[in-house]
């Protein structure tokens, strides 16, 4: 177990590494253009500016570096321990096949439904007032979606014997579909977008997140399943 | 686990959950509280007394979709 954990946080690292290089290409001047727009908007308000605690260059680079690598190597951590519990149990893959299918469920229920009802915000876009609820109904979502999730697999394993796998599977996916519908249409809505806040600013700044989020779970997925073949066929010989 | 068990898909037996749970706690919090660092100091919460983890995480934190300001 321990050996896994560890080549889940290196897969991780390495996806981390990758997730930089395309947030620094195109994530940094949407969050430019961001903050540029904030400052428009400040100095319109006729309010002092923000003293810099950390500087912009300094928040780009190494700033944004430890905190795609942290989270990435956490991710590939986690992403370890749900392999460890799924694969035999829920899971009757190969390692790398059964890695691709636990990353693809968990972009779509750690980040993408999520996502869905509170998407992923530029500065300048979101009132500091609000951040204890905001911070509070996003974790909440990926709480309830990965809830929806557990019974939406028991509910689907019920189903196995009587109609296919593929069906239960339908049947499982249809029981995520509409819990998550549920609790997205009973949360309150967030929208906090500014008046003139560009469509074209927020629209490529919510790709961009859901790219980098795709490239974590990729890259995870791809070396850790690799990685466990490779073990295995050393072990073999 | 041999050469077999990948032909056969999967790793063989599953790994007993007595021996994933201890790591799943202590290594499990670890990561969470890493993400937490990340994700969500001082801006909801804080343990820190200051903006400086939270500046320094700023684009991070953005991009990767938690939420922010």
């Amino acid at each position: 177990m321990g050996s896994l954990l560890l080549r889940g946080m290196l897969a991780g690292l390495l996806a981390g590494f990758i997730a930089f290089g395309f947030a620094k290409v195109f994530g940094e001047p949407q969050v430019d253009r961001a903050i540029g727009f904030e400052e428009q908007l400040a100095k319109a308000r006729g309010e002092a500016e923000e003293p810099e605690i950390v500087s912009r260059a300094v928040q780009a680079s190494i700033g944004l570096f430890t905190g795609v690598a942290v989270v990435g190597t956490a991710m590939g951590g986690l992403f370890a321990l749900a392999f460890a519990f799924l694969n035999g149990r829920v899971i009757h893959q190969s390692p790398r096949t059964a890695a691709i299918i636990i990353a693809a469920i968990g972009f779509v229920a750690v980040y993408l439904v999520p996502g869905l009802k509170y998407p992923a915000n530029p500065p300048s876009v979101g009132s500091p007032e609000t951040i204890g609820l905001r911070t509070q109904l996003y974790f909440g979502m990926i709480v309830f979606s990965l809830a929806a999730l557990a019974i939406a697999i028991s509910a689907g394993r019920q189903f196995v014997a009587s109609y296919g796998t593929w069906n239960a599977i339908l049947i499982g996916a249809g029981v995520y579909i509409v819990l998550t519908s549920i609790a997205g249409y009973m949360l309150p809505p967030i929208n906090e977008v500014p008046d003139g806040f560009p469509a074209d600013l927020l629209w490529k700044f919510r790709i961009v997140s859901a790219g980098i989020q795709g490239i974590l779970w990729t890259i995870i997925a791809l070396v850790f399943g690799a990685s466990l073949e490779r073990r295995q066929a050393g072990e073999a010989h | 686990m041999t050469y077999s068990s990948i032909v056969q898909g999967g790793l063989g037996a599953p790994i007993p959950l007595r021996d994933i749970l201890p790591w799943a706690v202590f290594a499990g919090l670890l990561f969470l509280l890493a993400m937490y660092f990340v994700g969500v100091e001082e801006g909801a919460m804080a343990i820190f007394n200051g903006m400086y983890v939270h500046e320094f995480v700023h684009d991070g934190r953005h991009l990767l979709g938690f939420p922010c300001h």
